[in-house]
């Protein structure tokens, strides 16, 4: 079952307020998407612990319902 | 705390393999595009790795998100060391980033600096 576009970008924005999203429909279906996140939040974490902060945002629905996430994240530029 | 024995078989595994890819297939026949990518850069950088197909084994698929707190697969361990899934494989990959740590952890591979 797909997840929105909106829904995935509510549920970020709801962890990270000054969030910046770009989501993309990478196969037109409204299931496989690429987002980039650009937080303060993400600053001193690793890519990983970044990565861990966006997943636990979704609140489990990665890996379920969002079964295809293409993500990067990046600190907003000084 | 009883011990579970999918975390200590997921934790034997990566003591024992310096390089260690948790993937839906295998190295020769990945079944999920992501598991394929993660494979092929694997492979550009000439890096011997064991894969473990957790499609043969539901409470590895399971344990192992558990395990690195990481909801999919792939997922790449390089000397015991949760390193990312394909995303950041791809990313490390195209900054020289994975080569450098395959470099730094003294992992044999055949990939050279161009």
């Amino acid at each position: 079952m797909p997840m929105p576009a909106a829904d995935i970008e509510r549920m970020i924005k709801a962890r990270f307020p000054d969030a910046q999203i770009a989501l993309k429909d990478l196969a037109g279906d409204n299931d496989h998407w690429a987002a980039h996140v650009v937080s303060a939040a993400f600053k001193g974490k690793s890519r990983v612990q970044q990565h861990q902060m966006v997943y636990d945002a979704l609140g489990g629905n990665m890996g379920n319902v969002l079964h295809a996430l293409q993500l990067t994240t990046a600190l907003p530029p000084d | 705390m009883a011990s579970d024995p999918v975390n200590e078989t997921i934790a034997k595994t990566i003591a024992d393999n310096d390089v260690v890819l948790f993937m839906k297939g295998t190295k020769q026949f990945p079944q999920c595009g992501f598991s394929a990518t993660a494979v092929k850069i694997l492979e550009h950088l000439g890096v011997p790795f064991k894969d473990v197909n957790v499609l043969e084994d539901q409470g590895i698929r399971e344990g192992i998100k558990t395990f690195s707190n990481w909801p999919t697969i792939p997922q790449l361990y390089v000397k015991g060391e949760f390193v990312g899934g394909c995303d950041i494989m791809r990313e490390m990959y195209t900054a020289g980033e994975l080569h450098d740590l395959v470099c730094a952890k003294g992992i044999p591979h055949s990939h050279q600096h161009a």
